[in-house]
């Protein structure tokens, strides 16, 4: 049962998430996480504000619970599934952030240098988790939904809207690793 | 207890998100570094898997588990808003290393900081809704 406890195939991986995704689709559901940020900011009272939060939440309770059910997956696999040899990244690419000043993963799952309680308390590191949540958030909206939305569900079904979005996810991230990120580290 | 299975399908994708690290920073660092084909393959393989799927349903007519038709109903054909907003989002999923399935799991496993990730995305998604008629789509 060892396996369990190291970092998953990738193809393992790959296949249960697409069986999650046609097993919502058999619950006659669609499989899209960005959707629940507008209906927390629904129940939160958005409503009074612009009619594109005046939907009715109730009817993404299951979403809601989609999502609790992962925040709990979350906790278990992390807790109760882990080994010290998770996230065995590029030798190269702990190089990469070497130059930057990232620290290498070492068995975390993200870096202190941005996560840490420390760095989260500075102006820059509050800023920047806030920032890049606001351009998720904001982007995934405009965009009509993130990579389970659009780069799973949609590619599934050969939508060509979800292979435009794709393409901007690629030219967002892609300018920012490589052009951004050396520029705040 | 209607929402049980929903429950069960957050669970399994709180674990293979985790246990696959596609939660990860570093993956997603390493992945827009080209350095890796793990990220490259979980999704591949979720495609494949996903469009398999969508195939069988469409040519054997599968009903959903009510017995209803499964409608997959078509995304608006517009350019500007899936390619901006794209850009947008892809900023910052390098940026933080998370898309919105990730955050909710992070949080699962304790990472305090990504409340104000979190907090960011509401924001986000808040300024969406009320500027979206003014924003070319």
């Amino acid at each position: 049962m060892d396996i369990l406890f190291y970092t998953w195939h990738w193809a393992i991986s790959g296949f249960i998430i697409g069986l999650i995704m046609l097993t919502l689709t058999y619950f006659g559901k669609t499989f899209g996480m960005s959707s629940n940020l507008r209906t927390l900011c629904t129940i939160a009272g958005a409503g009074k504000n612009g009619n594109f939060f005046d939907n009715d939440w109730r009817e993404q309770k299951w979403s809601l619970v989609v999502v609790f059910g992962a925040v709990v997956g979350g906790f278990f696999a992390y807790h109760f599934m882990s080994s010290d040899t998770i996230v065995s990244i590029n030798p190269r690419t702990i190089e990469n952030l070497r130059t930057l000043g990232i620290d290498a993963p070492n068995g975390k799952i993200a870096p202190d240098l941005i996560f840490s309680f420390e760095s989260v308390k500075t102006l820059k590191g509050f800023c920047i988790l806030l920032f890049g949540g606001f351009l998720i958030g904001f982007g995934t909206r405009y965009a009509g939904g993130c990579t389970s939305g659009h780069a799973i569900s949609g590619l599934s079904n050969f939508q060509l809207p979800s292979l435009i979005a794709v393409i901007g996810f690629f030219i967002g991230g892609l300018i920012m690793a490589h052009y951004i990120l050396p520029l705040i580290f | 207890m209607k929402l049980l299975r929903f429950f069960i399908v957050g669970f399994v994708f709180g674990v293979v998100l985790t246990k696959s690290e596609a939660i990860s920073w570093y993956r997603i660092y390493e992945m827009f570094h080209f350095q890796s084909f793990h990220m490259y393959g979980i999704i591949g393989v979720a495609v494949l898997t996903g469009s398999l799927g969508i195939f069988i349903i469409k040519k054997r007519k599968i009903k959903d588990y009510k017995g209803l038709p499964i409608k997959i109903i078509p995304k608006e054909k517009t350019f500007v808003n899936y390619i901006i907003g794209g850009i947008l989002f892809g900023l910052g999923w390098a940026l933080v290393g998370s898309c919105p399935g990730p955050i909710y799991i992070l949080l699962g496993t304790g990472m305090l900081s990504i409340v104000v990730i979190l907090a960011g995305a509401l924001v986000g998604t808040y300024v969406y809704g009320i500027i979206k008629d003014k924003l070319p789509h």
